[in-house]
């Protein structure tokens, strides 16, 4: 039978495009726009040409926050995705326990960033936070205000029980679509329980698990609300991240053109990435598929 | 439109992208392909490869201006030398 050829359908797309324009392609052109510019406001502008992008390319301020950023985007990927497949691992299958640790797990993910934020700053606090003021008691000299270390663990403990759970759920569907051949299959082979692990579980979790780490790190390498209602950047600069940094020049500074020029570079950079996670899992899919 | 503070380089820039997408959309549609796989081991259509070009010239023009290796205006020359390779080889 042959089919007719009806392109209609992509008439259903129109309302996303129009959305997508809306919300992210007309600003960022206009990102664009600013970013060859200079201003002083009342949207009078001059031109400035790739100035601003030298500028920031030469700029200590921008590579440090960069720097940062990558940093922390490392350290909670390394983190988060390992814990995160160890607890699904040893989640209940089914039964009233599966549920209810569904339900605890998604609890962290419901709060919103800044609510997170000052749940956070305050359970750190060394006068009325719990946590503060037991590390103090017992001897741990802890003060996320004042130092480096204390501020960077603070920031990426947050990050972790903000959003571990992501990752557990994820990797819990994943091992859910397991059909129960496969492990008894193992069984009969006697394999260990690496082997399973290797050999059955992390090449069945591996798509929803790029989706994950893809999630993971984009949110990271974007985010701004925690560590802004936790330190607000500090001690120092020391937990200034990209987007806080960028903030702080766009509307602080009232620097649109270098601001702009530097999102830029950080939106391409997000761009590749995504692009190389996109590409990989689209081949695992297709891997799979054969 | 006045609030979006537009220039004519950067019209011209988004034009000729937008041009680029309709060719290639008006390409894929008159003469259909199969996506070939290349040096970088994935299969790619023309779509694909032209995105990898313009992320690519990003970079590079990125890289041109950070290192200072030339007025700005040759890291073009070399961005169609790179578009080349990848629509060749990619």
């Amino acid at each position: 039978m042959n089919k007719t050829v009806n392109q209609k359908a992509w008439f259903l797309v129109l309302p996303v495009l129009v959305l997508v324009a809306f919300s992210a392609v007309i600003p960022l052109m206009t990102v664009v726009n600013y970013s060859v510019q200079d201003t002083f406001g009342q949207n009078v502008f001059f031109w400035n040409g790739i100035m601003w992008f030298e500028e920031m390319l030469n700029s200590e301020r921008m590579w440090n926050a960069l720097g940062r950023q990558v940093v922390f985007s490392a350290i909670i990927l390394a983190i988060e995705v390992p814990l995160g497949v160890f607890v699904a691992l040893n989640m209940p299958k089914k039964g009233f326990w599966a549920s209810f640790c569904l339900v605890v797990m998604s609890l962290p993910l419901l709060i919103p960033w800044n609510v997170v934020g000052t749940i956070w700053q305050i359970f750190g606090r060394v006068d009325i936070g719990l946590l503060g003021y037991t590390l103090d008691a017992i001897g741990i000299d802890y003060n996320y205000t004042q130092g480096f270390f204390a501020a960077w663990t603070t920031v990426i403990v947050m990050d972790v029980w903000h959003w571990t759970s992501l990752v557990a759920l994820l990797a819990y569907a994943g091992l859910q679509s397991i059909p129960d051949a496969y492990y008894q299959a193992a069984k009969i082979d006697q394999a260990s329980r690496w082997a399973v692990f290797r050999y059955i579980e992390l090449p069945k979790m591996m798509g929803v698990l790029m989706i994950a780490i893809l999630l993971r790190f984009m949110d990271s390498f974007m985010i701004y609300t925690e560590p802004f209602v936790v330190t607000g950047g500090g001690p120092g600069n020391a937990t200034t991240f990209l987007s806080i940094d960028l903030v702080k020049m766009a509307l602080g500074q009232f620097d649109l053109g270098p601001a702009a020029a530097f999102s830029l570079m950080y939106f391409l950079v997000i761009l590749a990435i995504s692009w190389v996670f996109y590409t990989v899992m689209v081949n695992l899919d297709k891997r799979e598929g054969r | 439109m006045a609030w979006m503070a537009w220039t004519w380089p950067t019209a011209a820039f988004f034009a000729v992208i937008a041009a680029l997408l309709v060719i290639f959309t008006v390409l894929a549609v008159k003469f259909p392909e199969t996506p070939r796989r290349g040096v970088l081991g994935i299969e790619t259509t023309r779509g694909d490869r032209l995105f990898i070009t313009l992320l690519a010239s990003a970079f590079l023009n990125l890289a041109w201006l950070g290192f200072g290796i030339a007025p700005q205006p040759y890291a073009l020359i070399a961005c169609l030398v790179l578009a080349a390779g990848i629509f060749r080889f990619v």
